[in-house]
């Protein structure tokens, strides 16, 4: 088994390798999978809060090469787009970016789940800030 | 003195054919190649002749007599032929076999088929250190018990079983003893009386020899043990296993006994020295490396360690200079983690993160030196990637996360 040259690129140099702070109350965080199945993804997000354009992502990955791949082509794909462009995004296409073979076509899925939970998380963030801007507008 | 990559440290799954070996095997192809069941011409006298002399070779590196080996195509077959043989000569006296849970999947998926037929099969847990308990052994002998397989030395993390007592519970019990012995013969000393084994599976593409020819050990004295066959024909190797010799591989594997016979002294000193090199230099490297299985009892060129927080597939890719394998669940076919590990009680997270060494003969120091770098450089850069190493290093407790996972 082969990896495609696509996979070992991104594993060679993989993009957007990091962290963002978590208590900014722009960035989403998304952690997806388990050590037992062998594969963790740890992706984030910085979103402009009134374009909600994801201005910057970061990713870490403890998985194989196409797991690595995945999560990297993830942070990529994001960078640029709106949070409603981003929820578009399909493990289909990652898996024909990369020429995954179907035994790591889970690593792709993994990738999608990865950029849902993060997006969910900056909107859950989102949440908790509105109620209190509401009432205070309200009460004007 | 340049070296040559890519590296070669997977000696487990196989092994390069000793020089020496192939220039004993060449005339067995296109100038002695007669068949040597072939009684009436000169071509078959002398691949009989040639045959018998392998024979001769093996027998006396474990202890046997020849006419108590017969060949096969493999360790693979052997075993099947060793379990199945017995399981069917045997019936009358009972249905009973014991096995234990790290054995290879050519004993423990003929031990799955024979449970089919209605065999009843119990296969014996084993400690943290990989060792199967004794008194547990003499616990599950019954009076239906007709045989015992337990292999020598495992493939995966290379830890030897107590052979010698084992063999001595089951004589005095009157069971047949089978080991697998593949990882260990030619490596180290290995004697079929000495250690009461009756049967013993061996394949030659493990010790320097060519692939495609094993042997199973028959005890012919003290029991003279019973086979049926599973390949029936012309009746070769007394009736025990039809098919035409492959003369040429006889003659590679005779060979390669011959050479370890006389090396494996040596061999091991030196192996065991390159392998707590390899040890010392990745524990004086990295932090948080683990070996699975015990150090004590163990082949001398065997490391399987587990290296937390990088899973074995992405560390693979990153020596791919270096040959080596992993008990990641996304290094096999099926995507499940390492049973031997499993059974060792190594948490699946830990698993994923082993790295199998096996040394071998035309493996130097240099080599070893290169390999240990490499695997710290690249175990490094993957920590770095690794959200797991990130956690771990910020204080939480990965044991009690609650993972998403689907």
């Amino acid at each position: 088994m082969a990896y495609s040259e696509k996979v070992l690129d991104h594993y060679k140099n993989p993009r957007n390798v990091g962290s963002l702070p978590k208590n900014d109350p722009n960035v989403g965080t998304g952690l997806v999978g388990a050590p037992e199945c062998g594969d963790v993804m740890k992706l984030q997000m910085k979103i402009n809060p009134e374009t909600e354009v994801i201005e910057d992502a970061k990713f870490k990955t403890f998985g194989c090469g196409s797991a690595i791949a995945s999560s990297s082509l993830a942070t990529e794909w994001v960078k640029g787009k709106t949070v409603a462009e981003a929820l578009k995004i399909k493990n289909t296409e990652i898996v024909k970016e990369l020429n995954l073979p179907p035994v790591k076509i889970h690593c792709s899925v993994l990738a999608e789940d990865a950029i849902k939970a993060a997006l969910a998380d900056w909107k859950t963030k989102r949440g908790a800030d509105e109620p209190a801007e509401r009432a205070q507008a309200s009460a004007d | 003195m340049a070296l040559k990559l890519p590296i070669y440290l997977d000696n487990h799954a196989t092994t390069p054919v000793d020089p020496r070996v192939v220039e004993a095997m060449l005339p067995f192809f296109n100038l002695q190649f007669g068949n040597a069941a072939s009684r009436n011409h000169a071509f078959g006298w002398e691949a009989e002749k040639a045959a018998e002399n392998g024979r001769e070779q093996i027998a006396r590196l474990i202890g046997a007599t020849a006419k108590e080996i017969i060949f096969t195509s493999g360790a693979t077959e052997a075993d099947n032929l060793a379990i199945k043989g017995v399981a069917e000569m045997y019936r009358e006296k009972g249905n009973h076999i014991i096995t234990m849970v790290i054995e290879h999947k050519a004993v423990l998926d003929t031990c799955k088929r024979l449970e089919k037929y209605g065999y009843q099969v119990t296969y014996l847990p084993v400690s943290k250190e990989g060792l199967i308990d004794l008194d547990e052994l003499r616990a599950a002998i019954t009076d239906k018990t007709i045989l015992v397989s337990l292999m020598y030395a495992n493939n995966e993390i290379g830890v030897l079983q107590d052979i010698e007592s084992i063999g001595k519970v089951c004589h005095e019990r009157g069971v047949l003893f089978h080991t697998d012995s593949t990882q260990a013969v030619g490596k180290i000393p290995f004697d079929v009386q000495k250690m009461n084994v009756d049967l013993a599976s061996l394949s030659a593409h493990k010790m320097y020899g060519p692939k495609g020819i094993g042997a199973l050990y028959v005890r012919r004295r003290n029991p003279r043990v019973q086979l049926a066959p599973i390949i029936d024909g012309g009746g070769h190797e007394r009736g025990m296993r039809s098919g035409t010799l492959n003369v040429a591989g006889i003659v590679g594997f005779g060979k390669a006994c011959e050479i370890a016979a006389q090396e494996m002294p040596t061999e091991i000193e030196r192996l065991r020295g390159l392998r707590d090199r390899l040890r010392a230099n990745l524990e004086s490297k990295l932090d948080e490396v683990y070996i699975n299985g015990s150090m004590t009892r163990r082949l001398p060129n065997n490391l399987n360690m587990s290296f937390a927080y990088v899973e074995g597939e992405s560390l693979l890719m990153g020596i791919n200079d270096v040959a080596v394998s992993s008990g990641s669940a996304c290094t096999s076919a099926t995507l499940e983690p390492s049973y031997v590990l499993k059974a060792l009680g190594v948490g699946e997270d830990l698993a994923h993160t082993s790295i199998r060494f096996g040394i071998g003969r035309f493996n130097t120091e240099e080599e070893i030196d290169y390999v240990a770098e490499r695997v710290a450089e690249v175990v490094s850069r993957l920590r770095e990637l690794s959200p797991l190493y990130e956690m771990a290093k910020e204080g939480v407790d990965l044991s009690k996360m609650q993972w998403k996972a689907d």
